[in-house]
C-alpha cells in the first residue's frame, strides 16, 4: 500500500524535480504556491478557533472581527453545559461509534477471510450481495428502518443507530478486509495445516495477526463514519438526551431564545472536529492506506 | 478432495453473518421500501394498494422535478470543479520535498471533518452579519458591499459549492497523487530523455495513465453530490421558497416531515434506481480481477 502523505514512496526517487523537468526557480514558485494554498485551507479552522475564544458578546459582533480582544472560554462553558450537557452528547457519539466499529469488525473480519480463503459457491455473487450497500443508498432505506427499529424497541437507542452506520461501512471493511488476508501467502497457511492447526486456529493464531493493521483501517473509518454521520442520527434520535454531537450542533445553532448563540456554535464546531482531527494527525499512515485500497485498487 | 468439498462449507459460515446483516438490514427494507410505494400509507393510515399511482405522482410533482433538477445542477456544477482543482492541486503537491508533504497533510484534512460540521462552519462565515468571508472580500477589494448569500438561490448554490469544495477537494487530489506516484520512473525518464516539455509530459503521460483513477473520483464525486442533503439542510434549509432543495432533502420532508409514506418510498426508489446506474459503473471500474 502506498502512503501518500508520510515516507517516501517507492517508485518516486529522491531526484523527483528532476522527472517532474522543473528547474530550481519553478520549484521555488510550486512551493510557495502549496503553502499558500496550505494556508487558505487552514484558514477556515483557524478564524472558527479565534471566534471561539472571543467573548460571547464579540462573537455574535456586528461588524465581525478577526482577532479576539479578549481572551474567554465562555463559548465553551456555554456548550459544556447546553442542554443535557456536552457529556451525554459526546457520551452518545462515542458509544455509536464503538458499536459500529465492534460490529463493522464482527461481520467483515470473518467474511474477509471466508471469500479470499475458501472456494465458496457463488462467490463472486454472494460478494456484490455484501456491496449492496453501495447501490442501495442509505437515505432510501431511513423510513422502513426507522419503523423496523421502531417494533424492535431500537427507536432512539445507540445500538440501532450503531445498526444504520454499520450499513455503511460493511462494503468497504469487507473489500478491504478481503484483500489483506488474500494477500498473505497460501505457504503460512499450509505450515499451519501441516502443524495439526484447524481452520479456525489458523484464522486466530496465523492470520488474525496479520491482517491487524487492515483492521485497524477499518475501525478508524468506522469511527471517522459514525460520529461525522448526519442524517439518520438527525431522523432515529429525536430526544434531547439521545442526541449526537452533531445534532447538538443543530440545536445548538437554534439557541435558546431564537438568536444564534454564534460563539458557542464555534466551540461546538471545533469539539466535533478535534477526534477526527487527531485520528487523522496520529494515525494518518493508516487512514491514508485504508483510502487508496477501497477507493481505487 | 474430500476436505475441499467441507472447506466450501465452512468459508461461507465465515461470510455468512456479514450476509445476514445485510439481508435483515438492507435488503429486507428495500423489499419493504418497494411494496410501501405501492401503496397509500401515511402515517394516519391508509395502506391501500394503489398500484403505480406514487410514481405517477412523483412523474407529475413539479417539487420532485424542481429537487431533481437542482440536484443534477449541484452535481453538474460541484463534479467539474472538484476534478479540476483536485488535478491541479495534485501536480502542485506531487514532488515529494517536506513543504509539498506538509501542504498535502493540510489540504487533506477537511476530508475527515464531517459535512454537518463543515456546513455549519461555512454557515458561519457566509453569514451577512457576523461572517467573515464577506469581511475578507471586502478587505480585498473584491467586492464593495457585503453579499446577502442565502437570499437568492444561485448565490446560495455557489455558497454551499465553496463550502463542500474545501471540505471533498482532498480527497480526489490525494488519489491523484498516488495514480501519478505509481507511474513507474522509466516512464518518465524516457520521456525526458526524448525531451519532451512539462506540459507535454503532463498531458501525454501523467492524465492518460491516472485515466482509470479520475473516471473513478468523478463517479465517486458525483454519486456523492446526487444524495447531497446535510450542506443544504444547515445552510439554505432549502430556501429561498424550496428553490434549494435536493432529492434526498425532498425525501425526507415528504417522508419525516410530512408523513407521506407511500409517496417518499417512491421517491426512495427512483434516487436508488439512479444512484444504481452510477454504482455499477464503478463496480466495473474497479473489478478486482481486471487489475490484479
Amino acid at each position: 500500500m502506498t502512503n501518500v502523505i508520510g515516507t517516501p514512496t517507492r517508485k518516486f526517487s529522491a531526484d523527483e524535480s528532476r522527472i517532474a523537468g522543473r528547474n530550481n526557480l519553478t520549484g521555488y514558485l510550486v512551493s510557495a504556491i502549496a503553502v499558500f494554498v496550505a494556508a487558505l485551507m487552514l484558514a477556515p479552522l483557524v478564524l472558527s478557533f479565534l471566534s471561539s475564544v472571543k467573548t460571547p458578546e464579540q462573537a455574535s459582533a456586528t461588524p465581525p472581527s478577526y482577532f479576539p480582544t479578549s481572551l474567554s472560554l465562555e463559548n465553551y462553558d456555554h456548550v459544556l453545559h447546553f442542554g443535557a450537557g456536552l457529556g451525554t452528547y459526546v457520551g452518545n457519539s462515542l458509544g455509536v461509534a464503538a458499536l459500529a466499529i465492534i460490529f463493522s469488525l464482527l461481520l467483515a473480519v470473518p467474511a474477509g477471510f471466508g471469500l479470499a480463503r475458501f472456494s465458496i459457491p457463488f462467490k463472486e455473487f454472494l460478494f456484490v450481495v455484501l456491496l449492496m450497500p453501495l447501490m442501495i443508498p442509505y437515505q432510501a432505506l431511513l423510513t422502513p428502518l426507522y419503523f423496523m427499529f421502531a417494533k424492535l424497541g431500537l427507536a432512539n437507542s445507540l445500538f440501532g443507530l450503531a445498526i444504520v452506520h454499520t450499513i455503511l461501512q460493511v462494503p468497504f471493511s469487507v473489500y478491504l478486509m478481503r484483500n489483506a488476508f488474500e494477500a498473505i501467502p497460501r505457504e503460512l497457511e499450509e505450515a499451519a495445516v501441516i502443524d495439526g492447526c484447524s481452520t479456525f486456529v489458523s484464522f486466530r493464531r496465523v492470520f488474525l495477526p496479520l491482517v491487524f493493521p487492515a483492521m485497524v483501517t477499518v475501525a478508524l473509518f468506522a469511527f471517522i463514519a459514525s460520529w461525522n454521520e448526519f442524517l439518520a442520527a438527525l431522523i432515529f434520535m429525536n430526544k434531547e438526551t439521545s442526541f449526537t454531537v452533531p445534532i447538538m450542533l443543530v440545536s445548538v445553532r437554534i439557541g435558546h431564545f431564537g438568536s444564534v448563540d454564534w460563539g458557542a456554535l464555534q466551540a461546538g464546531i471545533l469539539i466535533s472536529i478535534l477526534p477526527c482531527a487527531l485520528i487523522y494527525i496520529f494515525l494518518q499512515k493508516y487512514y491514508v492506506s485504508g483510502l487508496l485500497g477501497g477507493a481505487v485498487k | 478432495m474430500n476436505s475441499r468439498n467441507a472447506s466450501r462449507w465452512i468459508g461461507l459460515i465465515y461470510v455468512l453473518p456479514a450476509l445476514i446483516f445485510v439481508c435483515a438490514f438492507v435488503l429486507y427494507p428495500f423489499g419493504q421500501l418497494v411494496y410501501t410505494s405501492l401503496t397509500s400509507q401515511s402515517l394516519l393510515g391508509g395502506g391501500a394498494f394503489v398500484g403505480l399511482a406514487n410514481y405517477q405522482r412523483a412523474f407529475n410533482d413539479a417539487a420532485f422535478w424542481t429537487a431533481l433538477g437542482f440536484t443534477a445542477r449541484y452535481t453538474l456544477f460541484i463534479t467539474p470543479i472538484l476534478m479540476g482543482l483536485g488535478l491541479l492541486l495534485a501536480f502542485l503537491v506531487l514532488p515529494n520535498r517536506k513543504i509539498q508533504k506538509f501542504a498535502r497533510g493540510v489540504i487533506f484534512l477537511p476530508v475527515v471533518i464531517g459535512l454537518g460540521t463543515s456546513s455549519f462552519l461555512w454557515y458561519w462565515l457566509f453569514d451577512e452579519q457576523v461572517g467573515l468571508f464577506n469581511k475578507v472580500l471586502v478587505n480585498l477589494h473584491v467586492i464593495v458591499h457585503p453579499i446577502v448569500w442565502f437570499t437568492s438561490a444561485d448565490l446560495a448554490l455557489w455558497a454551499v459549492i465553496i463550502s463542500v469544495t474545501w471540505k471533498v477537494v482532498g480527497f480526489g487530489m490525494i488519489l491523484f497523487v498516488a495514480g501519478m506516484q505509481s507511474i513507474s520512473s522509466e516512464v518518465v525518464e524516457a520521456s525526458l530523455i526524448d525531451g519532451t516539455s512539462y506540459l507535454q509530459r503532463t498531458t501525454r503521460i501523467f492524465l492518460p495513465l491516472i485515466l482509470r483513477t479520475i473516471l473513478l473520483v468523478t463517479l465517486i464525486s458525483a454519486i456523492g453530490s446526487m444524495l447531497a442533503f446535510e450542506q443544504l439542510y444547515i445552510m439554505t434549509a432549502g430556501g429561498p421558497r424550496g428553490k434549494t432543495l435536493t432529492t434526498v432533502y425532498w425525501i425526507y420532508q415528504n417522508s419525516f416531515i410530512n408523513f407521506k409514506l407511500g409517496y417518499g418510498a417512491a421517491l426512495s426508489v427512483i434516487l436508488t434506481g439512479i444512484i444504481l446506474c452510477g454504482t455499477a459503473v464503478q463496480l466495473v471500474l474497479t473489478n478486482r480481477r481486471a487489475h490484479q
